[in-house]
């Protein structure tokens, strides 16, 4: 009756003062904000506290080495083997046994794997885990032979391969990154693999067979700038074999090298010189493994390659592969998100800031004055929202760049090698890391609005997003439990921050303190907006249904 | 003044009157506390929350567990069974902060230190008050994750055949895990209690204690350097003062239960000090 009397001059004047209205509603919460000291301190506080935390757990690891028994003791990058990197820029580990002939021009290669064995480091699993002893038969799942073409011996040089592998089937794979299903299964005597390599120009087309006469492609691949002459022929890789105890308390790896035997015939080349012998080379110290485990390094036993009437035996180990975060890793390998593991601080301290900016009106009953001004109450919760979380994202964006900034240099200088990512990879890391605050702070507001408690709202934006992900890191349930932390929780967001793919070709753990999530980066990101979009939708309803 | 009151009315109230002379000690003092905390429902609630939240999140880990047939698993079955103690000691955090921070959001603490001028007498009884519900609600909570470890672990691969103890109060080292993690949470809530007295702010004190209990092990999980990671493990309150709860490669562990538990002591002793001297010298 009044209201709607009421409504008739407001709705008629709205169009024009909605603009102004909502301008002018911002810069009313942004005045409150900005002059509260407490807020302003805790806002800088919560930059500094997450630039520092950052770097003290990224920028403390210094490795040691030592060339000789008796020589000195080296630190830092003087530590680092040499580093290939791929022909798409990232760091790779290119390490295999591979007997080989110079192709030119075009050409193909086909051959028929009757078996793929191995050997790793003898590991036991349970309580106390022990390194040692002598190598033990078995493979690691992406162990792998076949046959590959290659631009050239230097590791990180351009390739194409087709191969069996430990227990992902056939695979064909190319430049590190590149990885494409083939035929199922594992190989044997009774179950032989045929591969095939065709290069036409730069193009390299894989084929697999199960029975030598019909053959399907599984893919085809453009190196570009191929030379005339590449090198061609057969390869053998194993990966370090890991065996990761995922109990609480953190995990512990326990890795040490395999090796991986191929043993091929009907070995047909086409485009190489005639009555052209096989060459065998250990790429990157590619070569088998011998003796007990860790007595020496990879590639230390005799050459691996034996031909004998036209059966042809490799034994490698290694890996083909990118290089990846974490513990499994050729290198000591760093990412650029290693520094921000300080935003979990600034996330607190926002978080506080941002319930305490819609709580504190109630405290102190500020916010009849605010209603009373602007009766438009979803207005107002959304100002709130955007100056909150603006404010967030301003702080967070100077935080995370300076963290990064410094922390990829505190990282390089101490030897590690911070694996490089694109610019627009380095963009979105940064800048989400931010935006991740921003929602947070967003979120926050929403639970202060709803609870109109600040130690609830608080509480409960801290524990839902950091909990999950401490769970999920101490590895309280098996991962598959773990995982659903990270998919379903506000914590979802913080996959934001992972620069490096969750690369399928090669074993890891999916542990946010190695740096993978469950979730694509943008994927875990819209989960957490998902999150604040929920609260600010219900904190907009109960807003409006209730008395101030 | 008040003693002309006192004097005017000895012979009517002599009983009353003795207790009240001496009224501002720390049975008064503990009375007092143990009022205020009784007749809000906030505390309830919480105490309840802290039991039902650690024993769920406990049941959960407990049921997500399965040792399969064929590997050995690097499981501690009573430290998993205990796991709802991270998320409990959030909930005592909250408890113990808002025993001082609700006062001061409300003025309450003028009055309280009006009515007991002698100010760690207050400070004493709501750390006794505090801390004596905390253990209770802590060793109806662990005793309730033991419990469901107790339950669900042998019937999944858990079992003594297979090398793993069984998780019962009636085994040694469950037995000083469990008492030593109802002794956590009491520490917890000492520690934040500190937190709320130098702060007095509860949102600000919430945000600081929560950091103080989850940072630590994050940082922990992300910093590499062997070194720093064995230093985190040894001395930072929540990271060290959890070791009560291992029971398996005790003598590997970066510092032994008790050892563990007395650094979480001295971070605890260190905030209640400071929490207590900003108490007595500021103004309220």
């Amino acid at each position: 009756m009044t209201a709607g009397a009421l409504s008739i001059p407001r709705a008629g004047a709205g169009a024009d003062a909605a603009r102004g209205g909502f301008g002018r509603l911002l810069r009313s919460e942004w005045t409150k904000f900005r002059t509260v000291r407490g807020w302003v301190i805790g806002m800088v506080v919560a930059a500094i506290l997450t630039v520092f935390v950052g770097l003290f757990a990224a920028g403390n690891a210094t490795s040691n080495c030592s060339n000789s028994p008796t020589g000195p003791t080296l630190s830092g990058k003087a530590c680092l083997p040499y580093i290939p990197h791929g022909p798409g820029g990232e760091v790779v580990t290119d390490s295999f046994n591979f007997a080989h002939q110079p192709l030119t021009g075009n050409g193909s290669i086909t051959v028929r794997m009757i078996s793929l064995t191995g050997e790793h480091a003898n590991i036991t699993n349970g309580h106390g885990a022990q390194v040692g002893g002598a190598l033990a038969a078995g493979l690691a799942p992406w162990s792998k032979a076949g046959i590959i073409i290659k631009r050239s011996l230097h590791q990180g040089s351009a390739y194409a391969a087709m191969m069996v592998t430990g227990s992902n089937g056939v695979r064909m794979q190319y430049n590190y990154t590149g990885d494409t299903a083939g035929l199922p299964g594992k190989v044997s005597a009774a179950a032989p693999r045929w591969l095939r390599l065709i290069r036409s120009g730069d193009t390299i087309t894989g084929y697999d067979s199960g029975d030598g006469t019909h053959w399907t492609r599984v893919g085809a691949v453009t190196l570009t700038g191929l030379p005339a002459t590449v090198q061609a022929g057969l390869f053998a890789t194993s990966p370090t074999y890991t065996v990761t105890n995922t109990s609480f308390g953190g995990d512990s790896n326990n890795g040490g090298p395999s090796q991986a035997t191929g043993v091929f015939d009907d070995l047909t080349v086409s485009g190489t010189p005639a009555g052209g012998r096989w060459a065998d080379t250990a790429v990157g110290g590619g070569g088998p493994v011998r003796g007990p485990a860790g007595s020496g390094p990879a590639g230390s036993g005799p050459s691996g390659f034996t031909e004998a009437d036209g059966r042809y035996t490799l034994t490698g180990s290694g890996d083909i592969a990118p290089a990846t975060p974490g513990p499994d890793s050729t290198y000591p390998t760093a990412t650029i998100e290693q520094s921000l593991a300080g935003a979990f601080i600034g996330l607190i301290a926002i978080v506080v800031v941002a319930a305490m900016f819609v709580t504190a009106e109630y405290r102190r009953g500020l916010i009849r004055a605010t209603l009373a001004a602007t009766p438009r109450r979803g207005a107002v919760l959304a100002a709130k929202a955007i100056v909150a979380g603006g404010v967030a994202f301003v702080v967070g964006l100077v935080a995370s760049t300076v963290a990064v900034a410094v922390g990829v240099q505190l990282e390089t200088s101490n030897g590690q090698v911070v694996l490089p990512v694109s610019a627009l990879t380095e963009i979105r890391v940064v800048a989400g890391t931010a935006a991740m605050l921003a929602v947070a702070a967003a979120f926050a507001v929403a639970l202060g609005a709803v609870l109109r408690r600040s130690a609830a709202a608080i509480t409960i934006a801290i524990v839902t997003v950091v909990l999950p992900f401490l769970l999920a890191v101490l590895n309280v349930f098996p991962s598959g439990v773990g995982d659903w932390l990270l998919r379903l929780t506000p914590a979802a967001g913080l996959a934001i921050e992972q620069s490096i793919p969750n690369y399928p070709q090669v074993t890891s753990v999916i542990n946010p303190a190695a740096g993978y999530y469950p979730l694509p980066p943008f994927a875990g990101f819209a989960v957490l907006c998902a999150w604040a979009a929920a609260g600010l939708a219900l904190a907009c309803y109960v807003l409006r249904r209730r008395d101030a | 003044m008040s003693a002309a009151v006192q004097a005017s009315r000895p012979d009517r109230t002599a009983s009353r009157a003795a207790p009240r002379m001496t009224g501002t000690g720390l049975l008064d003092a503990l009375h007092a506390e143990w009022t205020k905390l009784r007749t809000i429902s906030g505390p309830g609630w919480l105490l309840l929350g802290v039991v039902a939240l650690t024993i769920g999140l406990s049941a959960a880990a407990v049921g997500a567990t399965h040792c399969p047939a064929g590997p050995r698993c690097a499981v501690d079955p009573t430290k998993l069974s205990l796991t709802g103690i991270e998320f409990g000691q959030a909930v005592v955090a909250i408890l113990a902060v808002l025993t001082i921070g609700n006062e001061y959001s409300t003025g309450m603490i003028r009055v309280t230190l009006a009515a007991m001028p002698r100010r760690e007498l207050v400070y004493a009884a709501k750390a006794i008050v505090v801390t004596g519900l905390v253990l209770v609600a802590g060793a109806l909570a662990a005793g309730g994750s033991v419990l469901a470890g107790h339950l669900i672990l042998p019937g999944h691969g858990f079992t003594a055949a297979r090398g793993f103890h069984v998780v019962s109060l009636s085994y040694g080292p469950t037995l000083r895990a469990a008492v030593g993690s109802v002794l956590y949470l009491g520490l917890i809530a000492l520690l934040s209690l500190g937190v709320a007295a130098m702060i007095r702010d509860s949102a600000v004190s919430i945000g600081a204690a929560l950091a103080v209990l989850y940072l630590f092990p994050i940082i922990l999980a992300f910093v590499t350097s062997p070194a720093w990671q064995h230093r985190l493990q040894r001395w930072t309150p929540t990271v060290a003062g959890l070791t009560i709860q291992a029971t398996t490669g005790v003598h590997s562990l970066p510092i032994s239960p008790w050892g563990g538990l007395g650094v979480l002591a001295i971070w605890t002793g260190v905030a209640l000090l400071a929490g207590g001297s900003v108490l007595r010298f500021r103004d309220a």
